[in-house]
């Protein structure tokens, strides 16, 4: 697929003969950023620990998918993409995989002691 | 078309992701986050990454989501009760995440350096799977053995944690 020339758009004075028909990096971010904070609010107003947990994963690959989108979008002195960044994003699923595992494992522990998973119920440190 | 295609993917993703904070049943916003998951490899292979689009779709979709349903299942959630909706708690969660969004469009809209189209490749076809780990081997060796070290130790943490106490 060809790219179309780069040319600096003002957002405010888009025409339609003008209107880039490819997202720019801008469009990614503001997805990624819409994402991130979808998965923020999972995390404040669930009160059920398993959400919580998704909503954790949902801020880790919006932040994943800016990275691929700065990857692609800063192409190094060879042409090809920054792949640094997609080696960051390996070692992110990676360890975010790893993650998730222990943290099920605690809270497996957790429901065999207390028998809920609601966050409220879990206030011994509450002061 | 390519926009079209983005934001329609986008739209998925996001459509998905709103359903894993809003539905009551963790099983559905479970299979929300995994359909959520699979947009985004989408939106991944428009950007060019495809070993990280299919990275994506096996670890993520593939493993860590089949974890989250088996405990799930063992755990034997119900679906949460319809509580009455505190508005002190909606406001404040919605005031971040506005708060959060205005800031990062106000940022994102400003710079004309953000407003650049895909720039063309080099080679099209570049064979990423192979780029990625030319990086990954030559410059990242050490964090990926430590990598290798932290799956390990995650590994043997979980068989702790899980174990029953013996009497």
């Amino acid at each position: 697929m060809r790219a179309l020339p780069t040319f600096p758009i003002p957002h405010f004075a888009f025409r339609i003969s003008h209107f880039p028909n490819v997202p720019t990096l801008a469009n990614y971010l503001f997805v990624s950023g819409l994402l991130f904070s979808i998965g923020l609010a999972g995390v404040l107003l669930r009160r059920n620990i398993l959400i919580i947990f998704l909503g954790l994963e949902l801020m880790l690959n919006a932040a994943n998918l800016s990275l691929v989108a700065f990857s692609r979008f800063h192409l190094g002195q060879d042409g090809f993409p920054g792949y640094s960044a997609q080696v960051f994003v390996f070692f992110i699923i990676t360890v975010a995989a790893a993650e998730v595992a222990v943290g099920l494992a605690i809270i497996v522990a957790l429901y065999r002691a207390r028998q809920t998973t609601r966050v409220e119920d879990l206030d011994t440190l509450k002061f | 078309m390519p926009l079209a295609l983005f934001w329609i993917f986008a739209a998925l993703t996001l459509a998905f992701g709103l359903g894993v904070v809003f539905f009551r049943s963790p099983v559905s916003a479970a299979m929300s986050l995994v359909m959520a998951f699979v947009g985004l490899a989408a939106l991944f292979v428009t950007l060019d990454a495809f070993f990280i689009g299919v990275v994506q779709v096996l670890v993520y979709a593939g493993a860590v989501m089949v974890l989250f349903l088996f405990i799930i299942m063992l755990l034997d959630l119900r679906a949460d009760q319809r509580r009455p909706v505190k508005l002190a708690a909606w406001t404040g969660g919605g005031i971040v995440a506005g708060g959060f969004m205005a800031v990062l469009t106000q940022v994102i809209f400003s710079l004309p350096a953000l407003q650049q189209t895909k720039p063309a490749l080099a080679d099209p076809s570049v064979n990423d799977v192979a780029q990625v780990g030319f990086s990954l081997f030559r410059y990242f060796n050490l964090p990926f053995q430590i990598i290798g070290v932290l799956l390990l130790v995650a590994t043997v943490g979980v068989v702790v944690l899980s174990r029953r106490e013996l009497k």
